[in-house]
């Protein structure tokens, strides 16, 4: 690495920032958020109305926010990690007293102007904080296991708020992403082990002190076939539509188990399930491969960075794409139980959307400031 | 910085590592995929299919029953109604109020449509009225762009023009009811209607036809999206009857004055019947909508029997009318010859009991046809008491009494035929000669129905060919009826004998029924009257005289029975006609029997003016006929 050699940092003026902009990133997402309109165009049987025009500003928008995010000194979003995690990890708690029930559990503030979804901003959060926390860790002080409580409690804290909710998707996200960030930092593999032993240990004891309405949400959540007319219809429905798909699918706008809503949630979270019925296997893996290109994309850039920070946000954002991914896809083909997590970039909403382009203007901020170096004392002396 | 080198080689290598995972599990999402979309594809294309693809049946058109000359009996009136579906109309209310306005609605259609409403979903047409005229169609499609959701559909509805007239032979249809589904499954279709009686019921599934089905692609709630495909059914079968519609409704008519009573004209030759009328009568349309419950106990609860067609399902003591067949048997058997004569002093002895005739005084020296001329009962008496029951029994099962004649129409009554046997079997007591006697007068056990009275009579003047009546002249698309008969083998000469009395009873002055004689050259008719006694004529009551018959409540008097032929030369139509309760035969029945006969013969076009001379002992008018009926002495 020749820059520790130079000892200087370089300073980029917004001109070099705006020249700097990575638009192949950009029109990557662009390429996947367009085949979401056009699914959102069939799924109203035809019309931009009203989902697909709404997307279409919704990422617009996302756009512009990303790219302000990527204009943004990465060493500003570094002192600004931890702010962000507290104000994420005190939303958290707000929502437990202030909430409103939506969509079956708590989860929203609303605001008055906006609804927001303080799980969502944990998604993000986590991966600053976890980054910054490791930004300046030496091996030997990953090797310790004492340093690694402090990011443990940064990740069980959210997880446990998220879980209350109950929200077990999120949940999951967030202890994987952390997870992700654990592994990408060089713990050892034997420390996740005796994690998961000791988490898989203590759920029989857990499940003692549970109330029995909280064992029968968790007992469904385990095996959605137990509710046949809920989740248990969906999925079976979600099969049949992929099935009935085949290699080459029914054809634009013509899925029979969408169209006729045999298919619930089709412009949401099954909004998958009805790709692969109209464009068949082929539109499916396309995705996958355009997911799978975003993601190639993502971890190159994060691995050019020169900096520790970056690197761990870019891996984390990436990381998180590719949970959304997995855990949605997963989830309508039946292999996981339903979780309510959407397909990101494609699913209509608009806080997810937001969500991972702000991940990736993060990203971009990685690009854009990738040569830039910052010193774990000057960071340390920041703090 | 060594120790950043080191970290960031360790980074990517885990980078790398983690990626190499997440490239491992998107590839189990492919290859999930693959065992969907590929493997599994064809099970799931079938159950997406079942889920979009609603079978429906379409119900077939019923076929019509015509009469032998193709006028229309059963048909399909289009049934229009007015349907609203609830989503289209919004307001539902206002729009109600004002189809009323067109159609007027009782509170308890008012009721049902608002249950409907509820029940069912709102893109799904709910009847708001039945059986509309032309003018409240019309109404209804003027006014339609003030009445969002309201249509007119057309249906179905079995209807009977002659309503009473052709009741008994036709039947009705009605809907269908548990016990009848049979897994067809367009007897499940809402509003089917099968055949419940009659004809309806015998042909039904000839009329019935084929469903057709039609593919609905329907959504989640069951919506109809489109139709996919249609597969027209096929209607049912038209059935043409040996029925003259013409005059079914003249016997109809005819009976009209009679409290109970039934008439039934059949071609000697075929078998085919022109007329089976049996009065009183109901309307079949009444069924066909479904009838109210008080209607039904009327027609359940009338003594004389509305619902009940008497010329199969009556049985009746034939009386005077069995005594041809006694003269059969006894010719056949032997014993007596064509010039047996016997002497009638009014009464015949048996053992210390009496056996009265008709005529107290009797009726002096009589030969056959004398003796079915005047009825005589001691002739007959004389007959049975020389062959026996079993004779006479054997004669009756060839001539078709005592067992069903077959006719294509459900609930034909047996009637009866008895023999020693017979009594043995079903009384467990041996046979007397005394029952002899009074069964070859026609009364005792003897039971038969008009029809088998007129097979009988048909099967003595169309030469001694064993035929079998029938309605349905044929099936559309089926073989023609049968017309040909195998002979019985009864003596020709022996018939011949009979049908001289017969033709002595109508055409000579002293006959019994010489008042109600064909006059009309080459329509003249030969014939044999009867009266069936209800009651028994107690020792006392015949020692202060026996009563009159309108002396007497109408349940007890005797039923008045008539069968003949005609035209007397060259015999082709058959009649017999029951009146309960109605007195002596000649009086009452056989001028029904006259005009039908009469009236079957002009409405024949066959007959050309070609004038058969009539009968040797006809037109000399005579100075009186007992117009009272004869009266039969119980054994």
């Amino acid at each position: 690495m020749s820059g520790d050699l130079l000892g200087h940092q370089p300073e980029l003026t917004l001109t070099e920032k705006l020249w700097q902009i990575n638009w192949k990133l950009i029109l990557l997402l662009t390429a996947i958020a367009s085949i979401g309109w056009a699914m959102l165009f069939s799924a109203a049987n035809g019309n931009i109305d009203p989902w697909a025009s709404r997307q279409a500003v919704r990422f617009g928008a996302g756009i512009c926010v990303m790219i302000l995010v990527g204009l943004i000194d990465l060493r500003i979003w570094l002192r600004l990690s931890y702010p962000i995690y507290g104000v994420a990890l005190v939303l958290l708690i707000a929502v437990e007293i202030v909430g409103e029930i939506g969509m079956g559990a708590q989860r929203w503030i609303d605001l008055g102007v906006i609804q927001i979804q303080p799980s969502e901003i944990m998604k993000i959060a986590i991966v600053l904080a976890l980054a910054r926390y490791f930004h300046g860790a030496s091996l030997e002080e990953v090797g310790r296991p004492t340093f690694l409580i402090a990011p443990l409690l940064m990740v069980l804290a959210p997880v446990g708020l998220v879980m209350k909710q109950p929200d077990l998707g999120t949940a999951l996200m967030v202890m994987m992403v952390g997870g992700a960030l654990f592994f990408l930092v060089g713990v050892r593999l034997w420390k996740f082990a005796i994690i998961i032993a000791a988490g898989g240990g203590s759920v029989p004891i857990a499940w003692q002190f549970l109330h029995d309405y909280q064992k029968n949400r968790v007992l469904i959540f385990l095996n959605p076939e137990n509710d046949p007319l809920g989740a248990g219809y969906h999925i079976t429905q979600s099969k049949i539509a992929l099935g009935s798909g085949g290699i080459s699918g029914r054809g634009f706008m013509m899925g029979t188990q969408s169209h006729l809503n045999f298919l619930p949630e089709k412009q949401t979270d099954f909004i998958f399930t009805m790709l692969a019925e109209e464009l068949g296997m082929i539109g499916g893996v396309c995705l996958l491969l355009l997911y799978t290109l975003l993601m190639a994309y993502g971890v190159i850039i994060s691995l050019r960075c020169r900096n520790q920070f970056g690197r761990l946000v870019g891996l984390g954002v990436t990381t998180n794409l590719f949970l959304y991914v997995f855990i949605n896809i997963a989830m309508v083909m039946g292999l996981i139980p339903v979780v309510g997590i959407p397909l990101p970039l494609i699913s209509y909403g608009g806080t997810a959307m937001l969500t991972v382009l702000f991940g990736f203007g993060l990203v971009m901020s990685v690009y854009i400031h990738r040569d830039v170096r910052i010193t774990r004392r000057t960071m340390a002396g920041e703090m | 910085m060594e120790r950043d080198t080191d970290r960031y080689r360790g980074l990517t290598r885990r980078a790398l590592m983690l990626g190499g995972m997440q490239v491992g599990l998107l590839s189990t999402l492919v290859a999930r995929m693959y065992y969907l979309q590929v493997l599994e594809s064809d099970r799931y294309s079938t159950l997406a299919d079942e889920n979009r693809i609603n079978m429906r049946l379409l119900a077939p058109s019923r076929g019509q029953v015509l009469d032998r000359f193709g006028v229309p009996l059963a048909v399909n009136q289009q049934n229009f109604r007015v349907v609203m579906v609830s989503e289209q109309a919004r307001k539902i209310d206002r729009v109600l109020t004002l189809v009323s306005e067109i159609v007027p609605l009782t509170d308890a259609d008012w009721r049902r449509i608002t249950r409907e409403i509820q029940r069912k979903r709102a893109f799904v047409p709910v009847t708001v009225k039945d059986n509309l005229s032309w003018e409240q169609v019309t109404m209804i499609e003027v006014n339609a762009p003030d009445l969002p959701g309201v249509s007119i559909e057309v249906g179905e509805l079995r209807s009977y023009p002659y309503e009473t007239s052709t009741a008994h032979f036709l039947g009705y249809v009605g809907a269908v009811s548990e016990s009848e589904l049979n897994g067809d499954p367009v007897l499940a279709l809402p509003g089917f209607r099968i055949g419940k009686s009659g004809l309806e019921k015998f042909h039904d599934a000839n009329l019935r036809g084929v469903a057709g089905t039609s593919q609905l692609e329907v959504n989640a709630v069951g919506r109809v999206i489109r139709e996919l495909s249609r597969e027209e059914g096929q209607p049912g079968r038209d059935i043409t009857l040996t029925v003259d519609i013409g005059l079914q409704q003249y016997a109809q008519d005819r009976l009209k004055d009679q409290k109970s009573a039934a008439a039934v004209v059949m071609d000697v030759h075929t078998g085919g019947i022109y007329s089976m009328a049996s009065n009183p009568s109901y309307d079949p349309n009444l069924f066909t909508t479904g009838i109210n419950a008080e209607t039904w106990e009327d027609l359940l609860s009338d003594p004389a029997t509305p619902l009940t067609n008497k010329v199969i399902a009556g049985q009746y003591a034939p009386g005077s009318t069995f005594k041809m067949l006694v003269a059969l048997a006894a010719l056949d058997s032997g014993i007596i010859g064509p010039r047996h004569t016997v002497h009638c002093p009014g009464h015949m002895d048996l053992g210390d009991h009496r056996f009265h005739c008709w005529k107290r005084g009797g009726h002096g020296t009589l030969d056959l046809v004398g003796a079915l001329k005047h009825s005589c009962d001691t002739f007959f008496y004389d007959l049975a008491r020389r062959i026996g029951i079993d004779r006479i029994h054997d004669m009756g099962k060839r001539f078709g009494m005592g067992q069903r004649t077959q006719l294509d129409l459900p609930s034909e009554r047996p009637g009866l035929m008895p023999s020693r046997d017979w009594k043995q079997a079903n009384l467990g007591k041996s046979w007397t000669q005394g029952e002899s006697l009074i069964a070859a007068i026609g009364q005792g056990y003897v039971l038969a129905t008009p029809l088998q009275l007129a097979v009988m009579l048909s099967r003595m003047v169309n030469g001694g060919f064993a035929v079998k009546p029938h309605l349905t002249r044929q099936v559309e698309r089926g073989p023609a009826e049968q017309t040909a008969w195998p002979p019985m083998g009864v003596n020709k000469a022996h018939i011949e004998m009979v049908i001289q009395g017969m033709n002595a009873v109508m055409n000579q002055p002293d006959g019994t029924a010489y008042k109600m004689r064909i006059t009309e050259p080459g329509f003249e008719m030969g014939g044999k009257t009867g009266t069936s006694q209800v009651r028994r004529i107690t020792m006392a009551e015949r020692s202060t005289g026996v009563l009159k018959n309108d002396q007497l409540p109408w349940r007890q008097r005797d039923h008045a029975l008539f069968i003949g032929f005609a035209p007397l030369r060259a015999p082709r139509y058959a009649c017999a006609v029951i009146v309960e309760h109605g007195g002596g035969g000649s009086a009452v029945a056989a001028p029904i029997a006259r005009d039908l006969l009469l009236e079957v013969q002009r409405r024949d076009s066959a007959r050309g003016a070609s004038q058969v001379s009539s009968a040797e002992g006809a037109p000399e008018p005579s100075p009186t006929v007992p117009n009272t009926s004869p009266r039969k002495v119980g054994g």
